[in-house]
């Protein structure tokens, strides 16, 4: 056992100096994961924050200004643009200068005194329906808001309230996913390169010829692929704590134990993915054709339940949609080890399928 | 021979070769025409902003004809999927294990207040994913706004009053997502083609050794360069036609602008792709660092940055300065624009403008630094 | 043609290494290289011959000196120079994805050759290199001898004023090596062809009009081979062994008396040296019979390079043997292949090949590109199954048998696999561990090894020069001291000095008990081997004492055995096209 074990240490300790030392794989590790962090941090926001929108106000009433103000008031609708006919809506919207022309007719502050019925016209540009459909529900949140003042409630209230994400920020959706897809697109790559990169260059049969059993060659591969991958997925992690400030509801350790899970599935596929290939460049391109569906089929910018019945079975074979899930449930909603355990099944068992595969391949994949 | 040493032979010569060894190695084609056929049919039936079936707990606390007429509403539309319950407690399990994405309660008193005034209803929303959420809200309240307009109408009480708002969409007035996402596929099928295709076209020849053989001929290296580019144009080409036909006839998006137009700007765009590998490539002259570098500096960001689906409106100024460096960005608006509003000059002029200037730039990059050196 | 083609002057190229900072490769070099000739660059690694080519290639740009080429400046116009130069890089530069023909036409298209010129000189070239059979197959599909004989003809699909072959033959058999000199020979007779040629062979060099001898940048000497020769003239004998005695171990004390012998080579039951001139012998040759020989040019290349690495022993004997080392001899086979057979497909790789080695044995498997030998090589270590037969090592199967059984071998692979990017104290540590050596027992194999093979612990590995890799490959497979040790190809691209020195360990460790199983392509490193199987085509052709080996090839075999080698293979090669013809 203390030789097993001495045999164990010397090969992960090869694994991870050959990955610290290697430039090119040593550049892949903690810088790509914190500038995407960063960049997408900020980039990847289906909120409004400065939205363009251009008026066309026709009554020039002291209702019409009264919703406008109530509308930039809100600092994320900024008017660009005050318009003086018809004609100009088109090239506002056409160009993209604004998301959204908002017209009063001329007869909006009489009909609207009169105690009838008083449309106002909001045009959106759908280019980008994300946006269009936030757009379109701020606005009418405000008419709302503005007819209850004027004692124009419906009969009925809907109170909403919504559960852990009280304002509706987009990034607290996204931001935790990317601490488990990030790291994935990297360790993924990682693993399919570590026995693709010695079959290429010939030290894979020297190991090979060495006392080491499959398992032990399968662990020593596997473990410095998951260290590095909850390394990243940690840098993430701290990212979105302190630097976005998004609180963080669950536990530490259930949020740890469900990446460990996650990247040990991963890391089988892309372990199994290495033992396939014989070169580098095959390994990369099969990671690559992986990687894209993987993400698609994530949840990860749409959520899956959107997707088509059969694409949704598809998505069961799919690591990141559990890992994707579970952060997001024990990051956000605080969900016990009890309310996920469901996802921990296909994670599991994506790893006991592709692991001792892997194991098998590295000495049946020879010629 | 030419005095500047152009020679039109050599280069078919060299077209010739790149073509048969694209058309050999079974990965280029995989990547090169499988992968966007199979992007093409994810991204069209796989990413979709539009709700259907938001499972939504209803809590029935007070059951009388009123409510239950108001609440029918909600299994009358399309979008919702209400699940019945008594229960508060077993509605809210049901957000935490996953199973249902909101609650609309009634509460004991509702029948009561409805007749004294100041009824509530309440819609607990689980906010995570801000945009279901908000889907769900508006198709919750809705659907109870018009079950209680039927009522009212039935009693015959007063027409509605006070400010209404008629939302008009342009350019999708389906309100699908698909509409947008499929023009912003194509983008993103001519940005992998240049950078996981082209970028590992001269690393390739650099590490085994070929380039070198190759710099001792007469071969001038602009000859290369386009000849490197000259297949990947016509694989580009074929996905092209193939994401344009898939709109179209598998997805239904309205092609408003013209058909020549919008070949011609994607063909500048591959070229500005393809380019861009070849510069990736020849800067990092390794196959690894090639496609890594391809994959972060070019992929990500026209995923993730160029508008593709985070309006580039909605980002602060520095992302937005970054997302304007992208050729990318450029195209992705254009492309948009012009299978859904039509032929707005004013941006093509300036799009392909940029994307011409970045395709010289970038071909004059890859010519110089193929400069016959191994120092 | 008579003129210069090339005139260097004080030419200089440094190169600049993060890790190894900076780098002298060609320091001050002048030399003036003859057209019309056959020129030999020949030096051992390092020397700075790659670099030369190079840059008269136009490829690199020299720091310092003057460069001219065809009498064009080919610092301020490297283009002039490539379209009328013809260059060979050591890869050979061939697309392996297509044909022979394609591979072929390309050229030709860029050099602008005629249609109508273009079929004659195919036709030539396709039937000098003898692949007219092969022009649909895909240049990665041949074997590398076929490889370089199409990087050859790719560079000839017209006559260059100046053909440029940078070490054309390394990892390439006897057979193959004998029809590319062939070939160039001919060009050069007939069509007056100016070659340069860096090589590691000096049998190659010495077929040269004139040889530049070359070491650490700068030039040693230079001159026709026969005057080159002179310089070991009178200092070259043959060393008989008394009866009984094995030529190894003579060569084996030789060598080790650097201060009197400059170089010795087992060659038959004989040994070859060269004394230092003066040298009193008589007390280090014992009793052995001693006869002049004639000079070659090989001896003369050691004596040069032997003034340079003044007061340096040519090798370093184990100081000690491994542990646990049990130093039995002749107690049975501890291998055993039994009608070994492996196919791939319906390609029969190796053919019911059956032989035995016994325990502290050196055995050599010789066999030209493709003969089937790393086939047979990868079995005995458990790393490819066998279709059929029967195969133990030390009494097991490696494929099924556990580790402990697998600990009881050395493995150095081709190209001496070790993780480039971690030093050599690292690859050590890490193979030691995999071995189950750790703590104290690790850190004293691993002083020991480093001592023995004059390693820095610290170097990191990729970065070494090919002979300082291969000793760090020996000592990552002898740290655990195995009982038998397989060694593939472990001379290739290895220069003479650094070959000397490796067998010197090899015959050392033979003699403390330790089976060696090595595949070479130098032939003349079969006389190291207790015996030696020529494989072709995955038929055992001939196994023996290098002795009986060359007896059986008849009167070819006595000269050398490479002529042996050579005489065997193509006597087997006939006797096959025979049967197919009946």
């Amino acid at each position: 056992m203390r030789v097993w074990l001495i045999r164990l240490m010397a090969l992960i300790r090869k694994e991870m100096l050959a990955i610290l030392k290697d430039p090119s794989s040593r550049a892949l590790l903690f810088a790509p994961a914190l500038m995407q962090a960063l960049l997408f941090g900020y980039g990847a926001t289906y909120d409004l924050t400065n939205a363009p929108f251009a008026v066309l106000d026709q009554s020039r009433s002291a209702p019409s200004r009264e919703i406008l103000a109530r509308i930039e008031g809100t600092g994320v609708l900024r008017r660009i643009a005050t318009l003086e006919s018809s004609d100009q809506i088109a090239a506002q919207i056409d160009s993209g200068a604004a998301l959204m022309v908002i017209t009063f007719p001329p007869d909006f502050a009489a009909r609207l005194a009169a105690g009838t019925e008083a449309p106002m016209q909001v045009i959106l540009d759908g280019r980008n329906s994300a946006t269009a459909g936030a757009a379109g529900g701020q606005i009418a949140a405000i008419v709302a808001r503005y007819n209850a003042d004027l004692g124009h409630a419906p009969p009925v209230e809907v109170v909403r309230r919504a559960w852990f994400n009280p304002n509706y920020e987009s990034r607290w959706n996204l931001m935790p996913a990317m601490i488990a897809s990030l790291s994935m697109l990297q360790t993924l790559m990682l693993a399919a390169l570590s026995v693709a990169r010695e079959r290429e260059q010939g030290t894979f049969d020297q190991l090979l010829v060495t006392p080491l059993s499959p398992l032990q060659i399968l662990i020593g591969k596997a473990l410095p692929s998951i260290f590095i991958g909850l390394v990243q997925s940690t840098i993430i992690f701290l990212i979105i704590l302190f630097w976005f400030r998004i609180p963080i509801a669950g536990s530490v350790g259930l949020l740890y134990l469900g990446l460990l899970t996650f990247t040990t599935a991963s890391v089988g596929i892309g372990l199994s993915i290495s033992a396939v290939s014989l070169s580098m460049q095959q390994a990369m391109l099969y990671t690559f054709m992986l990687i894209m569906p993987l993400m698609l089929l994530s949840g990860l910018l749409t959520p899956v339940g959107n997707m088509p019945e059969v694409l949704q079975w598809a998505t069961y074979a799919n690591p990141l949609r559990f890992g994707i899930d579970t952060v997001r449930r024990v990051y956000l909603e605080g969900a016990s080890f009890t309310d996920i355990a469901p996802n921990f099944l296909p994670l599991l068992a994506v790893a006991a399928v592709t692991l001792p595969l892997a194991a098998w391949l590295f000495r049946h994949r020879l010629s | 021979m030419s005095a500047g040493g152009f020679s039109r032979r050599r280069l078919v010569a060299l077209v010739r070769k790149e073509t048969r060894q694209m058309l050999r190695d079974r990965s280029n084609l995989v990547v090169g025409l499988l992968l966007p056929l199979v992007l093409v049919l994810l991204f069209g039936y796989g990413l979709s902003f539009d709700v259907r079936n938001g499972r939504i707990a209803v809590v029935m606390e007070d059951s009388s004809a009123a409510t239950s007429s108001i609440v029918a509403g909600l299994a009358g539309s399309d979008y919702l999927d209400p699940i019945w319950t008594n229960s508060m407690v077993e509605a809210e399990g049901m957000i935490r294990v996953g199973r249902a994405d909101a609650i609309l309660r009634v509460p004991p008193d509702f029948t009561r207040d409805v007749v004294s005034g100041g009824a509530q209803l309440q819609l607990i929303l689980n906010g995570v994913d801000s945009n279901t959420a908000q889907s769900i809200e508006s198709y919750a309240t809705g659907a109870i706004q018009m079950a209680l307009a039927h009522i009212a109408d039935r009693q015959g009480s007063a027409a509605p009053s006070g400010v209404t708002v008629v939302q008009r969409v342009w350019f999708n007035e389906a309100n699908t997502s698909t509409w947008f996402l499929v023009p912003g596929l194509i983008v993103l099928v001519m940005t992998l083609i240049g950078a996981f295709l082209t970028s590992l076209l001269i690393a390739r020849e650099w590490e085994r050794g070929t380039l070198e053989a190759l710099f001792v001929t007469p071969m001038r290296p602009l000859e290369l360069v386009l000849a490197k580019l000259a297949p990947y144009l016509v694989i580009g080409a074929i996905d092209l036609v193939m994401c344009l036909i898939a709109a179209r006839y598998l997805f239904g998006v309205p092609m408003r602008g013209s058909l020549w137009i919008i070949t011609l700007s994607s063909m500048l765009y591959l070229l500005v792709s393809l380019a861009l590998g070849l510069v990736i490539s020849g800067v990092t002259r390794n196959q690894f660092a090639a496609s890594q570098m391809a994959l972060l500096a070019s992929f990500m960001p026209a995923m993730m940055l160029s508008g593709f689906v985070f309006d580039l409106r909605n980002v602060p100024p520095v992302i937005q300065m970054v997302s304007q460096i992208l050729p990318a960005t450029h195209f992705m608006g254009l492309i948009k624009t012009l299978f859904m509003a039509g032929d707005y000059w004013p941006q093509i002029l300036r799009a392909n403008a940029i994307l011409a200037l970045y395709a010289v730039l970038l071909i004059y990059l890859s010519w110089r630094m193929l400069a016959k050196r191994l120092d | 043609m008579t003129g210069l083609t090339v005139r260097a002057e004080a030419l200089q190229k440094r190169f600049h290494d993060r890790d190894l900072g900076t780098v002298t490769a060609v320091d001050g070099l002048t030399l003036e290289i003859r057209s019309g000739e056959l020129t030999a660059l020949v030096g051992p690694d390092g020397a700075g011959k790659t670099t030369l080519i190079r840059m008269i290639a136009g490829l690199l740009r020299p720091d310092a000196g003057a460069l001219q080429v065809l009498g064009i400046d080919v610092i301020r116009d490297p283009q002039a120079v490539q379209d009328r130069i013809s260059y060979m890089p050591q890869k050979f530069g061939l697309y392996e994805d297509l044909s022979v023909q394609e591979n072929l036409v390309l050229y030709a298209d860029l050099h602008a050759v005629p249609l109508a010129e273009r079929q004659q000189r195919f036709a030539r070239m396709l039937q000098m290199t003898d692949l007219a059979a092969f022009t649909a197959r895909p240049a990665g599909k041949l074997s590398g001898g076929m490889k370089q004989k199409l990087g050859l003809a790719c560079t000839l699909v017209r006559s260059p004023d100046l053909l440029l072959l940078d070490e054309p033959s390394v990892g390439v058999d006897p057979l193959s090596r004998r029809e590319l000199w062939k070939i160039i020979q001919q060009l050069v007779d007939e069509d007056h062809l100016s070659v340069i040629i860096s090589t590691a062979y000096l049998d190659e060099a010495a077929r040269c009009a004139q040889v530049f001898v070359m070491n650490e940048g700068r030039l040693l000497d230079q001159g026709p081979p026969a005057t080159l020769r002179q310089k070991a003239s009178g200092l070259t004998f043959t060393a008989t062994p008394p009866a009984g005695q094995p030529a190894r171990q003579l060569q084996a004390r030789l060598i080790d008396a650097p201060d009197l012998i400059i170089d010795a080579v087992p060659q038959g039951d004989n040994v070859h040296f060269i004394q230092q001139p003066g040298a009193d012998l008589a007390d280090l040759l014992g009793g052995a019979a001693v006869q002049p020989r004639p000079e070659e040019l090989e001896d003369a290349f050691m004596i040069l390079l032997r003034g340079e690495s003044e007061g340096q022993p040519i090798s370093t004997p184990p100081t000690q043997p491994a542990p646990a080392m049990p130093a039995r001899r002749g107690d049975g086979p501890v291998i055993v292949v039994r009608d070994l057979v492996r196919k791939f497909g319906d390609f029969t790789a190796v053919a019911s090949t059956s032989f035995d080695v016994a325990r502290g044995e050196v055995f050599g498997l010789l066999g030209p590109n493709g003969a089937g030998k790393t086939t047979t090589f990868r079995m005995l270590c458990g790393l490819l199954p066998a279709t059929s037969g029967q195969l133990e090592v030390a009494g097991l199967n490696l494929r099924h048998a556990r580790a402990q059984a697998r600990a009881r071998i050395g493995y150095v692979a081709q190209k001496f696999s070790l993780y480039g990017n971690l030093t050599v104290r690292e690859n050590l540590q890490f193979f030691g561990g995999a071995y189950g050596l750790a703590g104290r027992d690790l850190r004293d194999r691993i002083a020991a090894m480093t001592r023995q093979f004059d390693l820095e612990p610290a170097a990191k590995s990729g970065l070494l020069p090919a002979g300082y890799k291969q000793r760090l490959a020996m000592a990552t497979g002898l740290l655990h001291g195995p009982e038998i040790l397989f060694l593939d190809e472990p001379t290739s691209g290895i220069d003479p000095l650094a070959r000397r020195a490796f067998w010197r360990t090899i015959t050392a460790l033979a003699q403390t008990g330790v089976t060696i199983i090595i595949t070479t392509h130098f032939m003349e490193e079969a006389e190291y081997c207790d015996r030696i199987a020529i494989q072709d085509a995955g038929e055992m052709l001939a196994i023996g004492t290098p002795r009986e080996v060359r007896e059986k090839a008849g009167p070819e075999g006595a000269k050398d055995m490479n002529s042996a080698f050579i005489a065997i293979v193509e006597a087997a090669r006939a006797r096959r096209a025979g049967q197919v013809a009946a």
